[in-house]
Protein backbone atom coordinates (compact mmCIF):
# COMPACT_ATOMS: atom_id res chain seq x y z
CA UNK A 1 0.00 0.00 0.00
CA UNK A 2 2.81 2.37 0.87
CA UNK A 3 4.41 1.82 -2.46
CA UNK A 4 1.21 2.80 -4.15
CA UNK A 5 1.11 6.05 -2.23
CA UNK A 6 4.60 6.95 -3.39
CA UNK A 7 3.77 6.54 -7.03
CA UNK A 8 0.45 8.24 -6.77
CA UNK A 9 -0.19 10.27 -9.89
CA UNK A 10 -3.09 12.49 -10.76
CA UNK A 11 -5.22 11.30 -13.62
CA UNK A 12 -4.28 14.31 -15.75
CA UNK A 13 -0.64 13.36 -15.46
CA UNK A 14 -1.36 9.79 -16.38
CA UNK A 15 -3.31 11.07 -19.36
CA UNK A 16 -0.41 13.23 -20.47
CA UNK A 17 2.06 10.37 -20.07
CA UNK A 18 -0.12 7.91 -21.94
CA UNK A 19 -0.77 10.46 -24.66
CA UNK A 20 2.97 10.90 -25.08
CA UNK A 21 3.33 7.12 -25.27
CA UNK A 22 0.69 6.84 -27.98
CA UNK A 23 2.03 9.79 -29.93
CA UNK A 24 5.54 8.38 -29.78
CA UNK A 25 4.23 5.03 -31.04
CA UNK A 26 2.54 6.79 -33.95
CA UNK A 27 5.67 8.81 -34.62
CA UNK A 28 7.85 5.72 -34.43
CA UNK A 29 5.56 3.93 -36.86
CA UNK A 30 5.86 6.80 -39.29
CA UNK A 31 9.57 7.36 -39.08
CA UNK A 32 11.19 4.04 -38.30
CA UNK A 33 8.53 1.55 -39.37
CA UNK A 34 8.01 0.45 -35.77
CA UNK A 35 5.73 -2.56 -35.81
CA UNK A 36 3.62 -4.20 -33.18
CA UNK A 37 4.78 -7.66 -34.19
CA UNK A 38 5.93 -8.66 -30.70
CA UNK A 39 2.72 -7.48 -29.09
CA UNK A 40 0.73 -9.22 -31.81
CA UNK A 41 2.32 -12.57 -31.05
CA UNK A 42 1.69 -12.17 -27.35
CA UNK A 43 -1.85 -10.87 -27.55
CA UNK A 44 -2.69 -13.33 -30.28
CA UNK A 45 -1.97 -16.40 -28.18
CA UNK A 46 -4.62 -15.19 -25.75
CA UNK A 47 -7.24 -13.84 -28.09
CA UNK A 48 -7.07 -16.02 -31.19
CA UNK A 49 -8.27 -19.33 -29.66
CA UNK A 50 -11.29 -17.54 -28.19
CA UNK A 51 -12.01 -15.89 -31.47
CA UNK A 52 -11.93 -19.24 -33.23
CA UNK A 53 -14.43 -20.65 -30.76
CA UNK A 54 -16.72 -17.63 -30.79
CA UNK A 55 -16.62 -17.57 -34.55
CA UNK A 56 -17.99 -21.09 -34.66
CA UNK A 57 -20.95 -19.94 -32.56
CA UNK A 58 -21.33 -16.88 -34.79
CA UNK A 59 -21.39 -19.15 -37.82
CA UNK A 60 -24.11 -21.22 -36.22
CA UNK A 61 -26.19 -18.10 -35.54
CA UNK A 62 -25.81 -17.04 -39.15
CA UNK A 63 -27.23 -20.40 -40.20
CA UNK A 64 -30.20 -19.85 -37.89
CA UNK A 65 -30.68 -16.35 -39.23
CA UNK A 66 -30.65 -17.71 -42.75
CA UNK A 67 -33.50 -20.07 -41.91
CA UNK A 68 -35.61 -17.09 -40.93
CA UNK A 69 -34.94 -15.21 -44.10
CA UNK A 70 -38.36 -14.34 -45.48
CA UNK A 71 -40.04 -13.12 -48.61
CA UNK A 72 -38.32 -9.76 -48.45
CA UNK A 73 -34.90 -11.33 -48.55
CA UNK A 74 -35.89 -13.52 -51.45
CA UNK A 75 -37.29 -10.55 -53.33
CA UNK A 76 -34.11 -8.66 -52.74
CA UNK A 77 -32.13 -11.60 -53.99
CA UNK A 78 -34.35 -11.80 -57.05
CA UNK A 79 -33.66 -8.17 -57.79
CA UNK A 80 -29.98 -8.71 -57.33
CA UNK A 81 -30.05 -11.70 -59.63
CA UNK A 82 -31.88 -9.67 -62.27
CA UNK A 83 -29.20 -7.05 -61.99
CA UNK A 84 -26.64 -9.77 -62.33
CA UNK A 85 -28.33 -11.07 -65.47
CA UNK A 86 -28.09 -7.62 -66.93
CA UNK A 87 -24.43 -7.33 -66.16
CA UNK A 88 -23.84 -10.81 -67.48
CA UNK A 89 -25.70 -10.07 -70.69
CA UNK A 90 -23.69 -6.95 -71.29
CA UNK A 91 -20.56 -8.76 -70.46
CA UNK A 92 -21.52 -11.63 -72.73
CA UNK A 93 -22.09 -9.26 -75.62
CA UNK A 94 -18.77 -7.66 -75.03
CA UNK A 95 -17.14 -11.06 -74.80
CA UNK A 96 -18.62 -12.27 -78.07
CA UNK A 97 -17.37 -9.15 -79.77
CA UNK A 98 -13.93 -9.57 -78.42
CA UNK A 99 -13.61 -13.32 -78.57
CA UNK A 100 -11.30 -13.38 -81.53
CA UNK A 101 -9.21 -10.62 -80.17
CA UNK A 102 -9.08 -12.28 -76.79
CA UNK A 103 -7.87 -15.57 -78.14
CA UNK A 104 -5.05 -13.86 -79.91
CA UNK A 105 -4.14 -11.76 -76.93
CA UNK A 106 -4.32 -14.71 -74.60
CA UNK A 107 -1.71 -16.43 -76.64
CA UNK A 108 0.35 -13.32 -76.58
CA UNK A 109 0.15 -12.72 -72.89
CA UNK A 110 0.02 -16.33 -71.83
CA UNK A 111 -2.85 -15.56 -69.54
CA UNK A 112 -3.91 -19.16 -69.60
CA UNK A 113 -1.21 -19.77 -67.07
CA UNK A 114 -3.27 -17.54 -64.84
CA UNK A 115 -3.09 -18.32 -61.19
CA UNK A 116 -3.88 -22.02 -61.17
CA UNK A 117 -0.17 -22.68 -61.15
CA UNK A 118 0.51 -21.00 -57.82
CA UNK A 119 0.44 -23.02 -54.61
CA UNK A 120 -2.47 -22.03 -52.40
CA UNK A 121 -3.49 -22.51 -48.79
CA UNK A 122 -7.09 -22.49 -47.62
CA UNK A 123 -7.81 -20.38 -44.55
CA UNK A 124 -10.89 -19.54 -42.51
CA UNK A 125 -11.86 -16.03 -41.55
CA UNK A 126 -12.03 -15.97 -37.78
CA UNK A 127 -12.68 -12.35 -36.98
CA UNK A 128 -13.32 -9.03 -38.64
CA UNK A 129 -12.42 -5.42 -38.02
CA UNK A 130 -14.30 -4.26 -34.90
CA UNK A 131 -15.14 -0.86 -36.37
CA UNK A 132 -17.33 0.04 -39.28
CA UNK A 133 -14.83 2.04 -41.27
CA UNK A 134 -12.47 -0.55 -42.63
CA UNK A 135 -12.66 -4.00 -44.14
CA UNK A 136 -9.87 -6.03 -42.70
CA UNK A 137 -10.12 -9.50 -41.25
CA UNK A 138 -8.03 -12.14 -39.53
CA UNK A 139 -7.52 -15.61 -41.00
CA UNK A 140 -6.50 -18.69 -39.06
CA UNK A 141 -3.28 -19.44 -40.96
CA UNK A 142 0.07 -17.71 -40.65
CA UNK A 143 3.75 -18.01 -41.36
CA UNK A 144 3.71 -21.59 -40.07
CA UNK A 145 1.54 -22.48 -43.07
CA UNK A 146 3.67 -20.59 -45.55
CA UNK A 147 1.75 -17.32 -45.56
CA UNK A 148 3.90 -14.21 -45.68
CA UNK A 149 3.24 -10.50 -45.68
CA UNK A 150 1.98 -9.28 -49.09
CA UNK A 151 0.61 -12.70 -50.03
CA UNK A 152 -2.41 -12.42 -52.32
CA UNK A 153 -5.77 -13.67 -51.08
CA UNK A 154 -8.46 -15.11 -53.37
CA UNK A 155 -11.96 -16.48 -52.99
CA UNK A 156 -13.62 -18.56 -55.64
CA UNK A 157 -12.92 -16.64 -58.78
CA UNK A 158 -11.68 -13.26 -57.74
CA UNK A 159 -9.15 -11.31 -55.80
CA UNK A 160 -10.10 -10.70 -52.17
CA UNK A 161 -7.17 -8.82 -50.72
CA UNK A 162 -3.65 -8.88 -49.46
CA UNK A 163 -1.98 -10.05 -46.27
CA UNK A 164 -0.85 -6.97 -44.36
CA UNK A 165 0.58 -8.66 -41.27
CA UNK A 166 1.54 -12.29 -40.83
CA UNK A 167 2.07 -13.92 -37.44
CA UNK A 168 2.86 -17.54 -36.78
CA UNK A 169 -0.71 -18.85 -36.66
CA UNK A 170 -2.86 -16.05 -38.00
CA UNK A 171 -2.61 -13.16 -40.40
CA UNK A 172 -4.40 -9.91 -41.04
CA UNK A 173 -5.85 -9.43 -44.50
CA UNK A 174 -6.97 -6.16 -46.02
CA UNK A 175 -9.82 -6.62 -48.47
CA UNK A 176 -9.70 -4.85 -51.83
CA UNK A 177 -13.00 -3.14 -50.97
CA UNK A 178 -11.31 -1.53 -47.96
CA UNK A 179 -11.25 2.22 -48.30
CA UNK A 180 -7.47 2.36 -48.09
CA UNK A 181 -6.79 -0.38 -50.61
CA UNK A 182 -5.21 0.27 -54.00
CA UNK A 183 -4.61 -2.37 -56.64
CA UNK A 184 -2.81 -1.85 -59.89
CA UNK A 185 -4.92 -3.52 -62.55
CA UNK A 186 -5.26 -3.79 -66.32
CA UNK A 187 -7.93 -4.60 -68.85
CA UNK A 188 -7.82 -8.04 -70.46
CA UNK A 189 -8.39 -6.92 -74.03
CA UNK A 190 -5.95 -4.04 -74.31
CA UNK A 191 -3.72 -4.36 -71.23
CA UNK A 192 -4.32 -0.73 -70.34
CA UNK A 193 -3.40 -0.23 -66.74
CA UNK A 194 -5.44 1.52 -64.10
CA UNK A 195 -5.72 1.75 -60.35
CA UNK A 196 -8.58 0.03 -58.52
CA UNK A 197 -9.45 1.56 -55.19
CA UNK A 198 -11.82 0.42 -52.50
CA UNK A 199 -14.44 2.97 -51.63
CA UNK A 200 -16.63 2.92 -48.55
CA UNK A 201 -19.33 4.77 -50.47
CA UNK A 202 -19.65 1.94 -53.00
CA UNK A 203 -19.43 -0.99 -50.60
CA UNK A 204 -23.20 -1.33 -50.24
CA UNK A 205 -23.50 -1.83 -53.98
CA UNK A 206 -20.64 -4.32 -53.91
CA UNK A 207 -18.54 -2.18 -56.22
CA UNK A 208 -15.06 -0.75 -56.37
CA UNK A 209 -13.76 2.37 -58.06
CA UNK A 210 -11.14 2.47 -60.77
CA UNK A 211 -9.31 5.46 -62.15
CA UNK A 212 -6.41 6.54 -64.36
CA UNK A 213 -7.40 4.20 -67.18
CA UNK A 214 -5.79 5.46 -70.37
CA UNK A 215 -8.12 4.64 -73.22
CA UNK A 216 -7.81 7.17 -76.00
CA UNK A 217 -9.74 5.24 -78.63
CA UNK A 218 -12.69 4.38 -76.41
CA UNK A 219 -12.08 0.68 -76.84
CA UNK A 220 -12.89 -0.30 -73.29
CA UNK A 221 -16.56 -1.01 -72.71
CA UNK A 222 -18.82 -1.92 -69.84
CA UNK A 223 -18.35 -5.60 -69.02
CA UNK A 224 -14.63 -5.60 -69.64
CA UNK A 225 -12.70 -8.01 -67.40
CA UNK A 226 -10.16 -6.42 -65.10
CA UNK A 227 -7.17 -8.38 -63.89
CA UNK A 228 -4.21 -7.46 -61.72
CA UNK A 229 -1.50 -5.89 -63.80
CA UNK A 230 1.97 -6.97 -64.69
CA UNK A 231 3.49 -3.83 -63.21
CA UNK A 232 2.05 -4.30 -59.74
CA UNK A 233 4.79 -5.04 -57.25
CA UNK A 234 2.58 -6.86 -54.77
CA UNK A 235 -0.19 -8.55 -56.72
CA UNK A 236 0.61 -11.49 -58.95
CA UNK A 237 -0.23 -10.89 -62.56
CA UNK A 238 -3.54 -11.97 -64.05
CA UNK A 239 -5.73 -12.41 -60.98
CA UNK A 240 -9.31 -11.60 -61.84
CA UNK A 241 -10.61 -8.52 -59.98
CA UNK A 242 -14.00 -7.79 -61.54
CA UNK A 243 -16.04 -6.48 -64.43
CA UNK A 244 -16.39 -2.84 -65.38
CA UNK A 245 -19.92 -1.70 -64.68
CA UNK A 246 -19.65 2.00 -65.41
CA UNK A 247 -17.20 4.25 -67.25
CA UNK A 248 -16.80 8.00 -66.94
CA UNK A 249 -13.94 10.43 -67.34
CA UNK A 250 -11.43 11.23 -64.65
CA UNK A 251 -11.32 14.78 -63.35
CA UNK A 252 -8.47 15.51 -65.75
CA UNK A 253 -10.62 14.50 -68.77
CA UNK A 254 -7.75 12.46 -70.20
CA UNK A 255 -7.97 9.19 -68.39
CA UNK A 256 -11.07 7.26 -67.48
CA UNK A 257 -12.61 6.27 -64.19
CA UNK A 258 -15.63 4.26 -63.17
CA UNK A 259 -16.85 1.37 -61.09
CA UNK A 260 -16.12 -2.33 -61.05
CA UNK A 261 -18.27 -5.20 -59.83
CA UNK A 262 -16.36 -7.85 -57.97
CA UNK A 263 -17.47 -11.50 -58.24
CA UNK A 264 -16.68 -11.99 -54.55
CA UNK A 265 -19.42 -11.67 -51.93
CA UNK A 266 -17.39 -9.92 -49.26
CA UNK A 267 -20.10 -9.80 -46.64
CA UNK A 268 -20.61 -13.53 -46.51
CA UNK A 269 -17.05 -14.57 -47.00
CA UNK A 270 -16.09 -17.46 -44.72
CA UNK A 271 -13.14 -19.15 -46.39
CA UNK A 272 -10.38 -17.77 -48.55
CA UNK A 273 -7.42 -19.08 -50.53
CA UNK A 274 -4.02 -17.56 -49.92
CA UNK A 275 -1.34 -17.80 -52.61
CA UNK A 276 1.93 -18.61 -50.89
CA UNK A 277 4.07 -17.36 -53.76
CA UNK A 278 4.95 -13.70 -53.51
CA UNK A 279 5.24 -11.40 -56.48
CA UNK A 280 8.56 -10.11 -55.17
CA UNK A 281 10.06 -13.60 -55.15
CA UNK A 282 8.53 -14.45 -58.48
CA UNK A 283 10.24 -11.49 -60.10
CA UNK A 284 13.72 -12.80 -59.42
CA UNK A 285 13.33 -16.07 -61.29
CA UNK A 286 10.88 -15.07 -63.93
CA UNK A 287 11.65 -11.60 -65.14
CA UNK A 288 11.69 -12.30 -68.85
CA UNK A 289 7.98 -12.99 -68.80
CA UNK A 290 7.15 -9.59 -67.45
CA UNK A 291 9.41 -7.67 -69.73
CA UNK A 292 7.58 -8.82 -72.84
CA UNK A 293 4.70 -6.54 -72.05
CA UNK A 294 4.65 -2.86 -72.35
CA UNK A 295 2.54 -0.71 -70.16
CA UNK A 296 2.65 2.84 -69.02
CA UNK A 297 4.09 2.78 -65.55
CA UNK A 298 1.24 4.13 -63.49
CA UNK A 299 1.41 5.07 -59.83
CA UNK A 300 1.27 1.77 -58.03
CA UNK A 301 0.04 0.50 -54.72
CA UNK A 302 0.28 2.49 -51.57
CA UNK B 1 -5.93 -6.28 -8.12
CA UNK B 2 -9.04 -8.37 -8.50
CA UNK B 3 -10.83 -5.51 -10.20
CA UNK B 4 -7.87 -4.89 -12.53
CA UNK B 5 -8.02 -8.50 -13.69
CA UNK B 6 -11.77 -8.16 -14.06
CA UNK B 7 -11.25 -5.12 -16.27
CA UNK B 8 -8.72 -6.90 -18.47
CA UNK B 9 -11.00 -9.90 -18.87
CA UNK B 10 -13.87 -7.61 -19.80
CA UNK B 11 -11.78 -5.70 -22.33
CA UNK B 12 -10.64 -8.89 -24.03
CA UNK B 13 -14.14 -10.41 -24.03
CA UNK B 14 -15.69 -7.25 -25.46
CA UNK B 15 -12.97 -7.15 -28.10
CA UNK B 16 -13.48 -10.65 -29.39
CA UNK B 17 -17.24 -10.45 -29.15
CA UNK B 18 -17.15 -7.29 -31.24
CA UNK B 19 -14.88 -8.90 -33.83
CA UNK B 20 -16.76 -12.16 -34.17
CA UNK B 21 -20.27 -12.63 -32.86
CA UNK B 22 -21.42 -9.04 -33.28
CA UNK B 23 -19.94 -8.96 -36.77
CA UNK B 24 -22.00 -11.93 -37.86
CA UNK B 25 -25.27 -10.69 -36.34
CA UNK B 26 -24.77 -7.08 -37.43
CA UNK B 27 -27.60 -5.32 -39.24
CA UNK B 28 -26.76 -3.41 -42.42
CA UNK B 29 -23.12 -4.25 -41.69
CA UNK B 30 -23.02 -1.89 -38.72
CA UNK B 31 -21.42 -3.30 -35.59
CA UNK B 32 -22.00 -1.77 -32.15
CA UNK B 33 -18.88 -0.38 -30.54
CA UNK B 34 -18.78 -2.56 -27.42
CA UNK B 35 -15.33 -1.39 -26.38
CA UNK B 36 -16.56 2.18 -26.37
CA UNK B 37 -19.52 1.22 -24.16
CA UNK B 38 -17.06 -0.45 -21.80
CA UNK B 39 -14.76 2.59 -21.71
CA UNK B 40 -17.58 5.01 -21.07
CA UNK B 41 -19.26 2.87 -18.42
CA UNK B 42 -16.01 2.22 -16.57
CA UNK B 43 -15.15 5.91 -16.74
CA UNK B 44 -18.54 6.73 -15.29
CA UNK B 45 -18.49 4.04 -12.63
CA UNK B 46 -14.85 4.08 -11.62
CA UNK B 47 -13.42 7.45 -12.52
CA UNK B 48 -10.91 9.01 -14.86
CA UNK B 49 -8.03 6.68 -14.14
CA UNK B 50 -9.99 3.56 -14.90
CA UNK B 51 -11.36 5.31 -17.95
CA UNK B 52 -7.81 5.94 -19.18
CA UNK B 53 -6.73 2.40 -18.35
CA UNK B 54 -9.68 0.69 -20.04
CA UNK B 55 -9.57 3.04 -23.00
CA UNK B 56 -5.88 2.59 -23.55
CA UNK B 57 -5.95 -1.19 -23.49
CA UNK B 58 -9.11 -1.48 -25.61
CA UNK B 59 -7.59 0.80 -28.19
CA UNK B 60 -4.28 -1.01 -28.04
CA UNK B 61 -5.98 -4.33 -28.80
CA UNK B 62 -7.55 -2.84 -31.93
CA UNK B 63 -4.23 -1.28 -32.89
CA UNK B 64 -2.34 -4.51 -32.45
CA UNK B 65 -4.73 -6.62 -34.49
CA UNK B 66 -6.27 -4.25 -37.00
CA UNK B 67 -4.61 -0.89 -36.78
CA UNK B 68 -2.48 0.55 -39.50
CA UNK B 69 -1.08 3.11 -37.11
CA UNK B 70 -0.10 1.72 -33.68
CA UNK B 71 -1.35 4.03 -30.96
CA UNK B 72 -4.14 5.75 -32.85
CA UNK B 73 -7.09 3.87 -31.41
CA UNK B 74 -5.39 3.67 -28.02
CA UNK B 75 -5.24 7.45 -27.96
CA UNK B 76 -8.82 7.85 -29.10
CA UNK B 77 -10.38 5.39 -26.66
CA UNK B 78 -8.20 6.69 -23.86
CA UNK B 79 -9.55 10.20 -24.27
CA UNK B 80 -13.12 8.94 -24.43
CA UNK B 81 -12.58 7.03 -21.19
CA UNK B 82 -10.93 10.01 -19.57
CA UNK B 83 -13.65 12.44 -20.59
CA UNK B 84 -16.41 10.17 -19.35
CA UNK B 85 -14.50 10.01 -16.07
CA UNK B 86 -15.42 13.64 -15.48
CA UNK B 87 -18.95 12.49 -14.75
CA UNK B 88 -17.77 9.97 -12.19
CA UNK B 89 -19.77 10.08 -8.96
CA UNK B 90 -22.07 12.79 -10.23
CA UNK B 91 -24.24 10.22 -11.95
CA UNK B 92 -23.03 7.12 -10.20
CA UNK B 93 -26.12 4.96 -10.10
CA UNK B 94 -27.75 2.50 -12.41
CA UNK B 95 -30.10 4.75 -14.28
CA UNK B 96 -29.55 4.53 -17.99
CA UNK B 97 -30.06 8.02 -19.34
CA UNK B 98 -26.65 9.43 -18.52
CA UNK B 99 -24.57 6.45 -19.71
CA UNK B 100 -26.62 6.29 -22.91
CA UNK B 101 -26.09 10.00 -23.54
CA UNK B 102 -22.39 9.70 -22.74
CA UNK B 103 -22.00 6.76 -25.10
CA UNK B 104 -23.78 8.72 -27.82
CA UNK B 105 -21.43 11.66 -27.35
CA UNK B 106 -18.41 9.36 -27.15
CA UNK B 107 -19.35 7.47 -30.27
CA UNK B 108 -19.98 10.69 -32.16
CA UNK B 109 -16.56 11.89 -31.08
CA UNK B 110 -15.05 8.56 -32.14
CA UNK B 111 -16.77 8.62 -35.53
CA UNK B 112 -15.79 12.21 -36.22
CA UNK B 113 -12.21 11.55 -35.16
CA UNK B 114 -11.84 8.49 -37.40
CA UNK B 115 -13.46 10.34 -40.29
CA UNK B 116 -11.46 13.52 -39.75
CA UNK B 117 -8.09 11.91 -39.24
CA UNK B 118 -8.24 8.91 -41.52
CA UNK B 119 -10.76 9.69 -44.23
CA UNK B 120 -10.83 13.45 -44.63
CA UNK B 121 -7.05 13.49 -44.83
CA UNK B 122 -7.25 11.10 -47.77
CA UNK B 123 -9.60 13.61 -49.44
CA UNK B 124 -12.79 11.65 -48.85
CA UNK B 125 -14.89 14.79 -48.76
CA UNK B 126 -18.43 13.46 -48.85
CA UNK B 127 -19.02 13.99 -45.13
CA UNK B 128 -22.81 13.69 -45.42
CA UNK B 129 -22.54 10.15 -46.70
CA UNK B 130 -20.19 8.98 -43.98
CA UNK B 131 -22.32 10.67 -41.33
CA UNK B 132 -25.52 9.01 -42.49
CA UNK B 133 -24.07 5.65 -43.47
CA UNK B 134 -21.57 4.99 -40.67
CA UNK B 135 -21.49 7.49 -37.83
CA UNK B 136 -25.20 7.90 -37.04
CA UNK B 137 -26.18 4.21 -37.48
CA UNK B 138 -23.22 3.13 -35.37
CA UNK B 139 -24.22 5.66 -32.73
CA UNK B 140 -27.79 4.37 -32.61
CA UNK B 141 -26.83 0.70 -32.48
CA UNK B 142 -24.22 1.40 -29.81
CA UNK B 143 -26.72 3.32 -27.66
CA UNK B 144 -29.21 0.46 -27.92
CA UNK B 145 -26.55 -1.97 -26.77
CA UNK B 146 -25.61 0.38 -23.93
CA UNK B 147 -29.15 0.10 -22.63
CA UNK B 148 -28.80 -3.68 -22.67
CA UNK B 149 -25.26 -3.93 -21.33
CA UNK B 150 -24.86 -1.09 -18.83
CA UNK B 151 -26.71 -2.79 -16.01
CA UNK B 152 -24.66 -5.91 -16.59
CA UNK B 153 -21.39 -3.94 -16.43
CA UNK B 154 -22.68 -2.19 -13.32
CA UNK B 155 -23.36 -5.49 -11.56
CA UNK B 156 -19.96 -6.91 -12.45
CA UNK B 157 -18.19 -3.75 -11.36
CA UNK B 158 -20.07 -3.65 -8.10
CA UNK B 159 -19.20 -7.24 -7.30
CA UNK B 160 -15.49 -6.89 -8.02
CA UNK B 161 -14.89 -3.52 -6.46
CA UNK B 162 -11.75 -3.55 -4.30
CA UNK B 163 -11.87 -2.72 -0.66
CA UNK B 164 -9.10 -0.14 -1.03
CA UNK B 165 -11.05 1.44 -3.80
CA UNK B 166 -14.04 1.78 -1.53
CA UNK B 167 -11.81 3.46 1.00
CA UNK B 168 -10.54 5.88 -1.58
CA UNK B 169 -14.10 6.68 -2.55
CA UNK B 170 -14.91 7.71 0.99
CA UNK B 171 -11.84 9.95 1.09
CA UNK B 172 -12.99 11.46 -2.14
CA UNK B 173 -16.34 12.23 -0.59
CA UNK B 174 -14.76 13.86 2.46
CA UNK B 175 -12.76 16.14 0.20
Amino acid sequence: MKKKQQFYLKSKHILVLMTLLCVSMIAAAFSAGFSTQGMREMAGTVVIPFEKAINTIGGFLVEVQKDFEDKQALQDENEKLKEKIETLTTENNALIQQQGELARLKELYELDQEYSQYPKVMAKIISKDPGNWYNTFIIDKGTADGIQKDANVLAGTGLVGIVTEASSHWSTVRAIIDDSSNVSAMTTSSSDTCVIEGDLQLIDEGKLRFSQLYDEEDKIQVGERMITSNISDKFLEGIFVGYISEITFDDNNLTKAGTIVSPVDFRHLREVLVITTLKQNLGTGNTADEQTQEGEPEPDEE
Amino acid sequence: MKSKIMLLVMIVSCFFLQCTLFKSISLASITPNLLLILCVSMGLMRGKKSGIFVGFFSGLLIDVFYGTLPGFYALLYMYIGYLSGFFYKIYYDNTLRVPAAMVAVGDLFYGLAVYGLQFLLRSRLNFGFYLMRIIIPELLVTVIWTVILYRFFYQINHRFQDTDRKERNTIWLVK
